[in-house]
């Protein structure tokens, strides 16, 4: 039942992605990298890689999961979607989180920007019996990340 | 007529004033940093392939224009890469659809700058440039050859040049005239007699004539266009040089990086994000509309040619498009690739089957923003209750100056290495 609750509430985040009207950014989109996932299970940090995202480029991020204590949560199944709400498409590629590489940090492979403007990447995150989502914004500008 | 003369001469300099009054609001510093990303500078080398270890070797490019060139290359001796893709057009043929032993279903592509592409095709379904040449090859509408065939004219033209870059030939004795797994169903039974040593072998071998044609296609390149030194001159401050776009062309750039949003998708030096977007273009067919992206997932996946593939120089690690290819994005329904636009304006007709004629039918279709025939169109139109986007309005003036714009991206083909 978990199981099937994690992955219709995966499916759905990509349905709602593309809903929102259009034009440039909304000015108050949440920029932030780090917060709490949707319903507080969580907190999530994201982390471009170094050289910053490279349009037209696959890149790898990392992905930082923790309890709101701080305590890194391991062995966490991550689902990925995410797109360009004001365009109506999705990522160029499937991005995955394909190993976790120390306790609570996870490698999200395959991220691919193809244009300037606002992404959205949204998370299914499920750890032991706690499932939650977690969405971030993503907003290039001449490929540069905006903060 | 003196007085005529003279009443022109006084009125130029007053109409050219009244242009440059409507045309010359100085661009902001974004306007700027966006002309900026569209100039040819901004074009790198293309990007390595990791999957095809000749694609920059000089020997590799000779073999590959010679074999770009030879008709032989074809079931009837008539039909080469260049038939279709034409060097004096800017390596494509103007027709709607490609026409070689057959009529196509597709547009085709025009060769410069390929190589900066992640996906081949229309639709994608080839994953290298290599493994794009190969599909044409054995295409019964295209060149109608079979891989057997082609290693035979390998071993009995081209035998030095190949070896010297890719090691000895198969041996042909044992091999039919013609077998392939996708020719005509006594092609196929043929190439299924073969043993599976053999089948590798002549894969091999096409494989390899599809790398020698990719190594000369990454040498073509767009060279530079009015645009470019307009743009030059605008991010130089050089205000004499700016001359080179007329105020039509300068107000039709103004409507390409705004309100029309070509540069949302048509972006980049090559003015393509490379990627796939349904705009709803009605089909040739209405009976039968062209699923595009969507379908071609799967069978890159499957492509015994791929970046993953046995006959792929690459590891794992170096096919990061492939693994993480996008399959099970619904917006892929009739998507197709975003076409570059530079030297659009003598590439008519236009999109994936030529569906338009000119540059303003295709203008008048992204205003339009019909539904797409098959899967759901990104295009909002005015007054569409569902638009995720802002419909692209334009009147009659400003949709002739996109297009004027539009034809200020015309410039040479440069082949790397040689004058252009």
């Amino acid at each position: 039942m978990r199981r099937s609750t994690f992955l219709a509430t995966a499916a759905a985040l990509v349905s709602t992605a593309y809903l929102t009207a259009c034009g440039s950014p909304p000015s108050d989109l949440d920029l932030s990298l780090q917060h709490p996932s949707t319903q507080g299970q969580f907190v999530v940090t994201l982390e471009p890689p170094a050289s910053g995202p490279v349009l037209g480029q696959i890149q790898t991020w990392r992905l930082r999961l923790s309890t709101r204590d701080g305590e890194p949560v391991s062995q966490a199944r991550i689902l990925f979607s995410g797109g360009m709400p004001q365009h109506g498409h999705g990522f160029p590629t499937q991005p995955r989180v394909t190993r976790e590489v120390s306790p609570g940090v996870y490698m999200l492979e395959g991220v691919k920007f193809s244009m300037s403007g606002w992404w959205d990447m949204r998370l299914g995150l499920q750890a032991g019996d706690r499932t939650d989502t977690a969405v971030f914004n993503v907003v290039l500008d001449d490929g540069r990340l905006r903060r | 007529m003196k007085h005529l003369m003279r009443a022109a001469a006084l009125a130029l300099p007053l109409l050219t004033a009244f242009a440059f009054a409507t045309t010359a609001r100085p661009w902001t510093s974004a306007e700027r940093a966006t002309l900026s990303a569209l100039h040819i500078g901004r074009l790198a080398a293309a990007p390595a392939d990791p999957s095809n270890v000749v694609a920059d070797r000089p020997e590799a490019v000779a073999l590959g224009r010679r074999l770009f060139f030879d008709a032989r290359l074809s079931a009837n001796g008539r039909v080469s890469c260049a038939s279709c893709h034409a060097p004096e057009q800017g390596f494509q043929d103007g027709r709607p659809v490609g026409e070689g032993l057959a009529t196509g279903s597709r547009r085709t592509m025009p060769v410069p700058a390929a190589a900066h592409a992640s996906w081949f095709f229309w639709d994608g379904r080839k994953d290298s440039l290599w493994s794009q040449a190969l599909g044409p090859l054995e295409d019964a509408a295209e060149h109608g050859a079979n891989r057997v065939q082609l290693v035979r004219l390998l071993a009995q033209a081209y035998r030095p040049d190949y070896e010297a870059l890719f090691g000895p030939l198969p041996p042909l004795a044992g091999l039919p005239a013609a077998a392939s797994p996708l020719g005509t169903a006594a092609e196929q039974a043929a190439w299924a007699r073969l043993p599976e040593a053999q089948r590798e072998a002549v894969d091999r071998a096409f494989a390899n004539l599809g790398k020698a044609i990719a190594a000369y296609e990454r040498t073509l390149t767009p060279g530079e266009s009015r645009f470019d030194r307009y743009v030059a001159a605008v991010t130089g401050g050089r205000a004499e040089d700016e001359a080179q776009l007329s105020p039509a062309e300068v107000r039709g750039l103004r409507l390409f990086i705004g309100k029309a949003q070509c540069v949302s998708c048509h972006a980049g030096p090559l003015f393509s994000d490379q990627h796939f977007h349904n705009t709803g273009v009605p089909p040739r067919d209405p009976r039968r509309p062209d699923p595009g992206r969507a379908p071609a997932v799967a069978r890159v996946q499957a492509d015994p040619f791929n970046c993953l593939g046995r006959f792929s120089d690459a590891s794992p690690e170096g096919c990061q498009e492939l693994r993480f290819i996008a399959d099970a994005d619904p917006h892929m329904q009739s998507a197709f690739k975003t076409p570059g636009l530079r030297n659009v304006a003598g590439r008519a007709p236009y999109m994936h089957a030529g569906q338009f004629a000119t540059l303003e039918q295709v203008i008048a279709h992204y205003v339009a923003a019909p539904d797409a025939a098959l899967g759901h169109s990104e295009l909002a139109r005015v007054g569409h209750p569902h638009a995720e986007r802002r419909p692209i309005a334009l009147n009659d003036a400003e949709a002739a100056d996109l297009a004027a714009f539009l034809r200020s991206l015309s410039g040479p083909v440069c082949e790397r290495g040689r004058p252009c």
